[in-house]
């Protein structure tokens, strides 16, 4: 602060500051260079969520990840995920031959903040616990809210035309009329709870169904929605 | 100090103007100072709904760029003591509304009004947005039809995140739901949403419903608030909603349809 006073006394505004922020990334965690079968698992994760892999910037994970003769093809992998609607904006983990390999493509390394956590993971489930978002008004047509990395809890009305979104699980005290996304990072087991579903969309994990193709003789019932072997089951809570 | 409320919609034609026009002259009828500020810049109908198109000089735009001051542009009510209008610009457009502007002219006249009553253009950009921003109350005014419906849903939503009293997290700007154009044979017919309908789907406090009416129109046209037509069931509506926000309890009438409103009302039926 004060050197920056000193420098600037008596000139115009500085053009820029730097500072420091965290945000919350996508990780595509590699397990395997087999062009082919990337491109064909994301083919398949695009067409459940096609609006997630809209400029989406992502970190990759090179962790387990072992040096290759021929090295990683990291110009390749940046066209194929930019391709899909990614932006890779770094890699995290792996070899010092794939991180250099990785800062020639322009991927930084980025340091590794989960490392130093390893072995510790009832301190993970804590912290995802502490994420649970709860939004106590009603959500209106018109607004999104979003609950990274944790449950969203709302105690009121979701209206036509609102837009609900969790990675975890989604609770509605009140009648789902919008939109409800959970598990939008793909964790399967989340499920969506509502007190009276009228819902215009309803999606766990990609696995969406629209309000035509939901049962009328499930509108408007206090219900859970959950997957099993892949397919959305609506289920009425009984009281 | 006055309190600001702005009267609002989200869709055209709901009835926001003549809500406007007649919840200003009843404040003003019982006492209040008040003062009613046509916030649609371009497509001024307030003075119209007022009948003072012919006393229009200066605007809200020229107090906003100070081509003229406040006392010069207040309209003066020739039938109600107490009620003055600021009429919008005809010529120029809603970007002449800026934040500083608007809120420099509402807190002059904070000073010597009780209450400020915004009449907010339709739609959700900046002359809705400007109009809503410094709102202590809403009056969101909707008729008993889904579009409409959902268009005060979203404007709810916006006052709720973009008003000053969401930007600075004070206490949320107080919600009231006007219905109006309502027809209660129809409603029980299902061709429109009931009351109830509405109020399940917006969830905020009924302040009045508005029975459709000729009167309205009629009284449009020769620009007279309906709610001085007090022997009309509209005006007497009004009188009611404007009764009820200052504080009294009342009955909501013109709810249901003539003749069964009346057996409902022997055999205390809601």
């Amino acid at each position: 602060m004060l050197l920056r006073s000193l420098h600037f006394t008596g000139e115009e505004a500085p053009p820029f500051e730097l500072k420091g922020s965290l945000f919350t990334l996508t990780v595509l965690h590699l397990f395997q260079l087999d062009r082919a079968a990337i491109e064909r698992h994301l083919a398949e994760k695009i067409k459940q969520a096609p609006s997630f892999f809209n400029n989406t910037p992502v970190v990759i994970d090179l962790e387990g990840m072992t040096d290759s003769p021929e090295g990683l093809d990291f110009n390749g992998l940046y066209e194929l995920l930019r391709a899909h609607g990614m932006v890779p904006v770094g890699i995290r983990n792996g070899t010092p031959m794939q991180q250099a390999a990785a800062r020639l493509a322009g991927l930084p390394a980025l340091p590794e903040s989960r490392s130093a956590n390893n072995g510790k993971k009832p301190e993970r489930a804590e912290a995802a616990l502490m994420r649970s978002r709860i939004v106590s008004h009603p959500i209106r047509s018109g607004q999104q809210i979003y609950a990274p990395e944790g449950d969203l809890i709302v105690l009121g009305a979701v209206s036509a035309g609102a837009e609900v979104i969790a990675d975890g699980n989604i609770h509605v005290y009140g009648a789902l009329r919008g939109r409800a996304l959970a598990g939008v990072r793909g964790a399967t087991e989340t499920r969506i709870f509502c007190q009276s579903l009228e819902a215009e969309l309803v999606s766990i994990a990609g696995r969406y169904r629209i309000s035509e193709q939901i049962d009328p003789a499930d509108r408007g019932k206090a219900t859970q929605i959950h997957l099993m072997e892949d397919r959305l089951i609506i289920e009425h809570l009984s009281r | 100090m006055a309190t600001i409320i702005v009267v609002t919609s989200g869709k055209g034609g709901v009835g926001k103007t003549t809500t406007s026009a007649s919840f200003a002259t009843g404040l003003a009828q019982r006492g209040y100072r008040t003062v009613v500020i046509d916030f649609d810049v371009g497509l001024r109908n307030l003075d119209l709904i007022m009948g003072c198109e012919r006393r229009v000089v200066y605007d809200f735009v020229n107090v906003i760029n100070n081509e003229a001051n406040l006392n010069q542009a207040l309209i003066r009510d020739k039938r109600v003591e107490n009620l003055y209008i600021l009429p919008a610009s005809q010529t120029r457009d809603k970007e002449a509304l800026t934040k500083e502007g608007v809120e420099r002219v509402l807190n002059e006249l904070k000073v010597g009004f009780d209450y400020i009553v915004c009449d907010s253009p339709a739609g959700i950009e900046r002359g809705a947005l400007m109009a809503l921003y410094f709102a202590d109350q809403a009056l969101v005014v909707t008729n008993p039809e889904v579009s409409s419906v959902r268009d005060s849903d979203r404007i709810l939503g916006i006052l709720a995140s973009k008003s000053l009293r969401a930007e600075q997290g004070d206490e949320p700007v107080k919600e009231h739901l006007v219905l109006a154009r309502y027809a209660p044979e129809r409603a029980d017919r299902g061709d429109m949403l009931s009351v109830n309908d509405v109020l399940e789907i917006l969830g905020i406090p009924l302040l009045g419903v508005i029975p459709e009416s000729q009167t309205v129109l009629q009284s449009s046209n020769a620009g007279v608030p309906v709610i001085l037509e007090d022997t009309s069931e509209a005006g007497a509506a009004y009188g009611d909603l404007v009764d009820r926000f200052l504080g009294k309890d009342l009955p909501h009438r013109f709810t249901s349809a003539q003749k069964k409103g009346f057996l409902q009302r022997l055999f205390g039926g809601s």
